[in-house]
């Protein structure tokens, strides 16, 4: 921005500057007792602040949770409408919790962006030198994603209403639905995390990322329903937890209540955790 | 046993092929500033970064306050600060945002700490740029928020690693201020440099490594006087003059001369051995030598011994050449010579000139001269500007830039 006035600033800053003197340094070093550290939570939360810190110095990346989804709804519905359901109006019914769990799906790949493009940088080292919770780093990235996935699923959201989308389980069932995907996504982002910290730039992430997630999203019932497709697809489709989920977001903002299809996700969410997590926290801590 | 802050025994952290430290054994006293001195590539960062438990030790023992680094890392972490070329703070946050996040980790509160990012903001005169992104800021400001950065939690020990690295002369004053200052409340701190004067205006005790050994320890008085008292540094008026000069210095001091890439300069050695004269005394003579000779010495200096000569002396290599080994692996990357801390010239007025050496890599430390716009040099005024470096005890290396200076 204002590049001159800062240089200028910086020039007077260190000319003014002399060092504390030994009494007021005095001052400031003694009688702080050091306070217990944070709880596992509370260092996960502030990390989840820096997290929007960072948007708020660098707003240009909410772009892919605001642009990006309502291009999606609008290509998707208007593209496939007429073709698939006969008229728009009928398809978004059904694709509008699709899109959504598929755009936040696709969302989630930048969490290994951003994981590894910090790890590069000096911080990170300093807080594997401080004395916390150790996954609060990672799960802080993840808390602050979370927040971009609820704004992409609000902006769809409004979007698909705009455009005729009428969710019979009103505001609970397209509440609940939303909140199933972030759990979801939350639990799905220790992919992303990983490779994060696995892969040696962030060239490779995104390749490997891409890799994953186009099959894993568009291999589900999100577009069509997978009767019409040929039997083994049939057999990965059906099984997919992202087909899982969509059913089962679907089914919670059309009001009825998918138990199984809940189970499911609920299920491949912990075992995300279970297997990511540690593979990631087991990485972090080789670094 | 208990008054260790740091114990190691045999450290090992072998990069491929490299064995980036190679058996290192320390003994860091509380409450003193040990100076950890070497070329990039030496294995300086990265035994820091395993008692810091950054890294993982292949061989060997290392214990913080009596606490295994890796059986214990957490109780390590809750004694331990580290302010490195790498661990820094978030550039893309502003100053107050940076340590409030850092205090809200170390479990202060959100008002405690506010306050306390205020604090040392203020103290470090950081205060105007305290909402500023930390990548708009200054070197001297970068490295001054990463030390305030340290100190949030008044750790026990404090690594510094290479601290003043790529700084201009007034910055790294400001970072010596602010370390001694830490120290003074009775902070460990553990400093990396490559600098031979950073370490003797810091450091109690030095430990010099290289290829990831320890190859000298001791304080500094020994260190140097292991090496020899010094060099006498002279700039002629005419470069024609240089080869009488050579000859000159080379009969009164019977010593090598060696001649600098400027035409107008050449070094020679001051052992001080074989005489009963102190080294400034005999420096001192040569100048008259120089005067009756009929050359014109515009200027000179009387300098301690170089990291240079320190490396010749004891490797019978020159400190960064790395002997082979290479920076590879061991993260002491970047910091190479052309840092700016070349021919920084005069920091402080009054405080005694400081000027590095131009010549790159490893500057001769500190080197107190006087100028041809000061006056002539003078017989005088090279003993007295020599009596404090030349006698290669403690003591006088540090005297003459004290903070009382300013006081």
């Amino acid at each position: 921005m204002s590049t001159v006035t800062t240089s200028t600033t910086d020039k007077a800053t260190t000319a003014d500057f002399v060092a504390p003197r030994a009494d007021e340094l005095a001052a400031l070093l003694v009688g702080h007792t050091r306070p217990a550290r944070p709880s596992a939570l509370s260092a996960s939360l502030t990390f989840g602040w820096r997290a929007m810190l960072k948007i708020k110095h660098v707003p240009e990346q909410l772009f892919d949770v605001t642009a990006f989804p309502i291009m999606m709804v609008l290509m998707y519905t208007y593209l496939f409408g007429g073709a698939l359901a006969g008229s728009v109006s009928q398809y978004i019914q059904f694709l509008l919790p699709g899109i959504l769990v598929l755009s936040v799906m696709m969302i989630t790949m930048y969490t290994g962006v951003s994981v590894n493009t910090d790890i590069e940088k000096g911080v990170f080292d300093r807080f594997r030198t401080l004395p916390i919770w150790r996954p609060a780093p990672m799960v802080g990235y993840l808390l602050g994603d979370v927040v971009r996935y609820l704004i992409a699923s609000a902006v769809m959201l409004t979007v698909g209403v705009v455009i005729g989308y009428r969710p019979a389980g009103g505001v609970a069932g397209v509440l609940l639905g939303t909140a199933l995907l972030l759990v979801f996504a939350f639990a799905f982002s220790w992919i992303w995390t990983m490779f994060g910290l696995l892969l040696r730039s962030e060239k490779s992430v995104i390749g490997v990322s891409m890799m994953v997630i186009f099959p894993l999203t568009f291999l589900s019932n999100v577009f069509v329903d997978p009767r019409t497709m040929p039997g083994w697809l049939q057999a990965f489709v059906n099984n997919s937890p992202v087909t899982h989920l969509s059913t089962a977001v679907r089914e919670l903002m059309a009001g009825d209540w998918p138990a199984a299809d809940l189970a499911w996700t609920l299920g491949w969410s912990a075992l995300f955790v279970v297997v990511f997590g540690p593979v990631t926290m087991r990485l972090y801590n080789r670094k | 046993m208990t008054d260790l802050a740091v114990e190691t025994e045999g450290l090992v952290k072998v990069f491929g092929t490299n064995r980036a430290v190679d058996g290192i054994d320390l003994r860091v006293p509380a409450g003193t500033v040990y100076g950890v001195l070497g070329p990039n590539g030496a294995g300086k960062t990265t035994a820091v970064k395993m008692l810091a438990t950054l890294l993982r030790p292949d061989a060997g023992r290392a214990r913080v306050f009596g606490r295994d680094v890796v059986r214990d890392a957490d109780a390590v972490r809750g004694r331990v600060s580290l302010t490195g070329q790498y661990a820094s703070v978030d550039e893309d946050l502003t100053g107050t945002e940076n340590l409030v996040l850092l205090a809200r980790l170390l479990g202060h509160s959100r008002p405690a700490a506010r306050e306390r990012a205020a604090q040392l903001l203020a103290a470090f005169g950081l205060a105007d740029a305290a909402d500023r992104q930390v990548k708009n800021y200054s070197g001297g400001m970068r490295r001054r928020i990463d030390i305030a950065a340290s100190i949030l939690n008044v750790p026990d020990l404090l690594f510094l690693d290479e601290p003043t690295t790529g700084l201009d002369p007034r910055s790294r004053n400001q970072v010596w201020d602010i370390v001694r200052a830490v120290v003074a409340q009775g902070t460990t701190v553990l400093l990396t440099t490559q600098y031979l004067d950073e370490a003797d205006q810091l450091a109690s005790r030095i430990a010099v490594i290289d290829h990831g050994r320890v190859i000298a320890e001791g304080t500094k008085g020994e260190l140097k006087a292991s090496v020899g008292s010094g060099s006498v540094h002279v700039r002629l008026r005419e470069a024609e003059q240089r080869p009488e000069a050579e000859r000159v210095l080379a009969a009164a001091l019977n010593a090598a001369v060696q001649l600098d890439p400027d035409p107008v300069a050449l070094t020679a050695t001051v052992n001080g051995r074989g005489t009963d004269i102190g080294a400034a005394e005999q420096a001192a003579r040569a100048l008259a030598e120089l005067a009756r000779a009929g050359i014109t010495v515009d200027n000179f200096a009387l300098g301690q011994p170089s990291l240079d000569e320190v490396f010749l002396a004891l490797t019978d290599h020159p400190a960064g050449d790395g002997g082979g080994s290479g920076g590879g692996g061991s993260g002491d990357s970047g910091s190479g010579g052309g840092d700016g801390r070349g021919d920084g010239g005069r920091d402080r007025a009054g405080d005694g000139d400081q000027e590095s050496e131009p010549e790159g890599g490893a500057p001769a430390g500190r080197a107190t001269e006087s100028r041809a716009t000061e006056g002539r040099a003078t017989e005088g005024r090279a003993t007295e500007g020599g009596a404090t470096e030349g006698g290669a005890t403690e003591g006088g290396a540090t005297e003459g830039r004290a903070p009382e200076g300013r006081a």
